[in-house]
């Protein structure tokens, strides 16, 4: 559960334009301070006006070229449970600009392309990097990173071992670990994290990504038909239009925004039961102790036993109030028994997990769809990600309650839209 | 989702061996018919509609005709039985339901009662049971129907039924007053799952919603975490000495200590159990079972506040057994909800929640006997209150009856209603003093009623000479209400807000409960005898007055009558050792102008302008008070061209007068004095009863024929007497026309802290702000 909806509109508010060379210091960090304070201290439907910077509306500097930050361009989104960091690879290095690359750079370069995994838990999402991108006018590829937050020490270590200080980058940060490693960056690697609100970087991120396609298909999809499991399939959507929007970032925790248009949005809720606690129920009733062991047992176990239906109290549909015998009456409601809490299996239990984590964000989604008149939800996070049951869930969830007023829309790129936000941040200060 | 299906079964491990008390738990079984039964998870409730023969002291007047016989008392009294209808609920662990069902076949007389009526979750497992044991047919109602129609029930009947709850507050329960109209209302009802009901009106309802994720969801997935074989109310009781930080993830977890710069709170949940995902240790059952009920309570809240907002609804009302007296769920739901509205909508829990799905059940069955069209009232004397059975609270006090529960409903002759000439029905309270917030003032009347009660008892016992068990029944009502009032000391929040009304009301169904329907017949008939004697003496003198001293006299007279109350202990000592105390004595008594609360000149204007169309005159005491006070008063406002309602109790109260009483009173007067007599004649002066038997008053339930009367007679000035009725009660009350309250304090404590002496005089004449 997080703090209740705030109301952001800055569409002509500038952020004060740091050179690239200079680490947005103080003056940017208070300014970001209060701007958030604002944020989230205000109530739902408050219009939020940056603080920073607004009175100092600079002429934009013509030429990206002259003013683009210096290689390597990283976003970065430091979640409650994920680190997500992307990483903009040149391709189109001159022969010139190989000569005066410093040699960190390169090894930097070197190292998260050549590979797909670092140290224990770090991984490189090789199937959703993006192919010949142009950004701030160099061509490359996209690279999508994560690791555990547990882990950020050893990031640390690392960067300090590389000496990323000596590039004298920016480097872009959001997600509420922006705020809680700030000092270690700076201790530890002597870095200085430029912080960014989550939000503003995700609906960017999003806006952005969908924009330029993945690699010429469609970011966005559907499931057609999704209430029959035999036509149900991945389709994908069209996202050109996609105003007014319900976004459902489903993290440790769930934040859900109304967006109106690219730079009006608001939050209008969130719950706390996420993946966080998808993941923390899972380990602690099965003893599993990662994401994808904790899917995989879910995707074979039958949450049916562990949760009690309308038909297990009402013998089949309770017509008086429309509910169909399927439906879940009480999740875990069986397990009140000391018999049926025996006879259940560990997968059993991932698989009710999952089923009640995923069918309460529907209907908290379905719920403030209504209130705000919105009939379409995309649903982002990294609690989606490999997790096609929880998709085809909301996708059904949402068509079935609404009666087919309602649409599911999932993105491929999933978690990683804060992160691009806060790089698109770097390349080009609050333009958009 | 409704159900709550069936629970633990160790918990119905069939429990013999308790004997029930039948004088305490299943009264009046011998006359009971229509049964209704709710079988929850671990609690049953059963409902029976019986009739309660009780005494009454009946005033009949004597033929008057023909002689005056001067030692020959005004009127007879007779004490007559009289059937009244009541309704039983209990409320009892499922593990006595067949103790109970064996007691009721071998208690149960009336052979009528073919089906009972049956609802909840274990109705259906224990069909065979009941069935066999009573031999009665089962016939099953719908849950939800059943529940929606308790609720409209208990909204309408029991004043002070919905409360909010507010942690560490002390109280910690505030109680809602009575609502004109309940409608619409949301009723979040969280048994295994949730249910979201909108009630529109009586018969209009609709399932808008619901959640998997309810009571069942933390009893089930807590039983998996805590690894243990645990009852729901030990769940909780683990729940409650956790910290459910150590499990979940905060958002200074995610934010570090930068949060206090974004001014948020670091305290807030953001992901629930976010911890155990990324930690690897062992988390402490307590905490786990503490973050699983804040998971659960915020999520119900959520859900509740997002529907509340589609459907524009503001009145939200929580119950089922995630819920029923628990103060951690109370509070946590609360929380939930004061986070998710900003304070805009308030949790509402019900005092009987409990009984809902019963008291539906029952009046579904009952409905031949049109239950709707009555008004009932809570009989203190035979219902429990609040936490009489919780477990968490007060552990100690289980004593054997202490696992019953019990409401019992009086069935009152007449419909009650609002005065119509309320200004605001709805914000409306009758007590000038909560007793349940002003500590000071609680302990002082508590031991004041303490103290009387003595007094009381051996005025009971001197109202029945002639019968011999008088003595024995009177020690019973003083240790009932001895009880009581220990009961009020410690949990003053048991029947609602505590009052001085709700103590003299107590009292007064406790005696009621002993046979001692009128312990002040005699003495009121006394008191009625000797000052109808003067009444012709005390008019002759007005009359020889002019117009300002007469108005002042007549005032003064009503003041001075009105220290004749038995119900002030202070007076009632004065009278028992002076009896010569007398008018004259009263009046010298009387503190000199400027009283205490003086706007005697603003009335004094107002009566030189022209005359009040009708006056509603809410009397107080019999004798010198009615007799020589009021009807003098009367006299003057009929000779003005006012006409007068005349409203007395239906009942007895102490030494108020009642309206059957004052009926002969009335015409008694009428055959000495020929003002009043054509009054009476030409309906210029008419007498209502109020509707109730409380020597306070309760402007919002009063009788319906009554407030037809206020209306039709177009009623321009309300006068309310004494200090139960204008004090205690009403000194706030704001009317719509012009009114007068007038009392005299005779309580020296009461005095003190209105900032006077005793005997000070209260004179509060008010207009309308136009």
């Amino acid at each position: 559960m997080e703090v209740n909806g705030y109301y952001f509109n800055d569409g002509k508010a500038e952020k004060e334009e740091d050179a690239p060379e200079k680490p947005p210091e103080e003056k940017e960090l208070s300014g970001g301070g209060r701007e958030d304070a604002v944020a989230e201290s205000s109530g739902g439907g408050v219009p939020r006006e940056r603080l920073a910077s607004h009175s100092r509306t600079r002429q934009r500097i013509d030429s990206l070229k002259k003013n683009r930050p210096p290689f390597p361009w990283f976003g970065m989104d430091i979640g409650g449970t994920l680190v997500k960091l992307v990483y903009f690879e040149p391709k189109d290095i001159t022969a010139e600009e190989e000569q005066e690359e410093v040699e960190n750079l390169k090894s930097i370069r070197r190292y998260l392309t050549s590979n797909v995994a670092y140290g224990s838990t770090g991984i490189r999402d090789v199937h959703l990097e993006l192919k010949d991108l142009t950004l701030c006018g160099r061509k490359g590829n996209l690279h999508f990173i994560r690791f555990p937050t547990q882990d950020m020490s050893v990031f640390l270590q690392m960067g300090r071992d590389k000496h990323f200080s000596s590039l004298h980058t920016t480097l872009c940060a959001t997600g509420g670990g922006a705020y809680k490693f700030e000092p270690d960056f700076r201790t530890m690697a002597d870095l200085q994290l430029h912080k960014l609100d989550e939000l503003d970087c995700l609906v960017r991120g999003i806006l952005y990504i969908d924009s330029v396609r993945f690699n010429g298909s469609s970011e966005c999809y559907y499931f057609e038909n999704p209430t029959d499991p035999d036509l149900c399939q991945k389709k994908p959507y069209n996202l050109e239009n996609p105003y007014p929007l319900l976004l459902v970032n489903i993290g440790s925790g769930v934040s859900i925004l109304a967006v109106y248009s690219k730079d009006n949005y608001k939050r209008v809720t969130g719950t706390s039961l996420g993946g966080g606690t998808f993941l923390g129920l899972c380990c602690l009733l099965t003893g599993c102790s990662t994401f994808e062991e904790a899917l995989e047992m879910a995707s074979h176990g039958d949450s049916t036993r562990v949760d009690k239906l309308v038909k297990d109290i009402y013998g089949g549909d309770y017509e008086r109030f429309g509910l169909p015998g399927w439906a879940v009456a009480s999740s875990f409601g069986n397990m009140m028994f000391k018999e049926k809490r025996e006879s259940v299996g560990k997968e059993d239990l991932a698989r009710a997990t999952l089923v009640t984590i995923t069918n309460n964000i529907g209907s908290i989604t379905r719920m403030c769809a209504l209130n705000e008149n919105i009939n379409r939800v995309v649903f982002v996070g990294n609690f989606l990600r490999i997790n096609t049951l929880s998709m085809r869930l909301l996708a059904y969830a949402m068509d079935y309650w609404s009666k087919g007023q309602l649409k599911a829309l999932f993105l491929e790129h999933e978690g990683y839209f804060g992160a691009v936000g806060a790089l698109l941040e770097l390349l080009n200060p609050s333009q958009l | 989702m409704a159900a709550s299906g069936q629970m633990e079964r160790s918990s119905h491990s069939m429990d013999k061996s308790i004997i029930l008390p039948p004088d305490e738990i299943f009264r009046n079984l011998e006359n009971a018919k229509r049964f209704a039964i709710d079988i929850g998870g671990s609690l049953t409730k059963l409902a029976y509609y019986s009739t309660v023969q009780h005494k009454v002291a009946k005033v009949r007047s004597f033929d008057h005709t023909g002689k005056e016989a001067v030692d020959e008392p005004l009127y007879e009294i007779s004490v007559q039985e009289e059937v009244t209808a009541r309704l039983h609920f209990i409320k009892f662990e499922n593990a006595y339901i067949e103790t109970c069902l064996d007691f009721i076949k071998d208690h149960l007389v009336n052979t009528e009662t073919k089906v009972i009526k049956a609802t909840g979750g274990g109705a259906y497992k224990f069909k065979d049971l009941i069935e066999k044991k009573l031999r009665l047919k089962v016939d099953k109602e719908d849950e939800m129907s059943c529940l929606i129609k308790g609720c409209n029930f208990v909204l309408k009947n029991i004043p002070h039924e919905a409360f909010v709850y507010v942690k560490h507050a002390d109280p910690e329960f505030r109680f809602q007053t009575t609502q004109p109209d309940i409608f619409p209302y949301l009723l979040v009802n969280i048994g295994s799952g949730v249910s979201i009901v909108k009630v529109e009106s009586e018969d209009k309802f609709e399932r808008i919603g619901g959640s998997s994720i309810g009571g069942g969801t933390f009893w089930g997935l807590g039983a998996l975490l805590t690894n243990t074989k645990v009852k729901f109310d030990e769940l909780l009781q683990l729940a409650s000495r956790g910290q459910h930080a150590s499990v979940d993830m905060l958002v200074k977890d995610i934010y570090g200590g930068g949060y206090s710069c974004l001014g948020l709170t670091g305290d807030l949940i953001a992901s629930s159990f976010g911890k155990s995902a990324t930690e690897d240790r062992e988390f402490s059952k307590a905490d786990m079972a503490k973050s699983l009920l804040h998971m659960i309570s915020n999520d119900i809240g959520q859900l509740a506040c997002l529907y509340a907002k589609l459907h524009n609804l503001s009145r939200v009302y929580f119950g089922g057994f995630f819920i029923r007296g628990h103060p951690v769920t109370m509070h946590t739901i609360t929380y939930s909800i004061n986070f998710f509205t900003k304070g805009e909508v308030q949790a509402l829990f019900l005092r009987h929640e409990g009984y809902l799905g019963a008291i539906g059940a029952f009046l579904k069955g009952a409905e031949e006997d049109n239950p709707n069209q009555y008004s009932w009232g809570e009989n203190y004397a035979g219902s429990s209150g609040l936490m009489s059975v919780s477990p968490e609270l007060y552990p100690m006090q289980r004593t054997r009856s202490g696992t019953f529960d019990m409401l019992e409903m009086d069935r009152l002759d007449r419909q009650l209603v609002n005065l119509p000439l309320l200004l605001d029905a709805s914000s409306y309270i009758p007590d000038t003093v909560d007793l349940t917030e002003d500590a000071m003032a609680r302990e002082y009347w508590l031991s004041c009623f303490e103290e009387a009660l003595d007094g009381v008892v051996s005025r009971a016992v001197a109202s029945q000479p002639d019968l011999t068990d008088a003595k024995e029944r009177a020690e019973k009502f003083s240790q009932k209400y001895q009880h009581k009032l220990k009961t009020l000391r410690q949990q003053p929040f048991a029947y609602g807000s505590l009052t001085v009304r709700s103590l003299l009301d107590t009292r007064e169904h406790c005696l009621n409960e002993f046979n001692f329907p009128d312990p002040y017949s005699k003495i009121k008939q006394m008191e009625n005898d000797w000052a109808l004697k003067f009444f012709h003496k005390v008019v002759k003198s007005l009359e020889s007055l002019n117009w300002d001293e007469r108005q002042f006299s007549l005032v003064k007279g009503l003041l001075a009558g009105n220290v004749f109350d038995w119900g002030a202990k202070a007076v009632s000592d004065i009278l028992v050792t002076d009896p010569d105390f007398g008018f004259e004595e009263a009046k010298r008594q009387l503190q000199e102008r400027p009283w205490l609360i003086d706007t005697y000149n603003k009335w004094i204007e107002r009566l030189k302008g022209p005359p009040h169309k009708c006056a509603l005159f809410f009397v107080d005491n019999s004798g010198i008070d009615i007799i020589l006070g009021v009807f003098p008063l009367v006299r003057e406002l009929l000779c003005r061209g006012t006409e007068v309602i005349l409203a007395s109790n239906s009942g007895p109260a102490l030494n108020d007068v009642t309206y059957s009483e004052l009926q002969i009173l009335t015409e008694r007067i009428a055959a000495m004095d020929s003002v009043i007599q054509s009054g009476v004649q030409k309906e210029q002066l008419i007498l209502v009863q109020s509707g109730s038997s409380s020597p306070c008053l309760d402007l919002s339930r009063l009788d319906k024929g009554l407030a037809t009367v206020v209306r039709e007679r177009h009623t321009d000035l309300v006068i309310i007497e004494g200090m139960g009725r204008a004090i205690h009660t009403n000194f706030y009350a704001a009317l719509s026309c012009e009114s007068l309250k007038l009392a005299v304090i005779k309580n020296s404590w009461l005095a003190d802290r209105f900032g006077g002496k005793i005997f000070s005089v209260v004179f509060k004449y008010e207009q309308p702000s136009k």
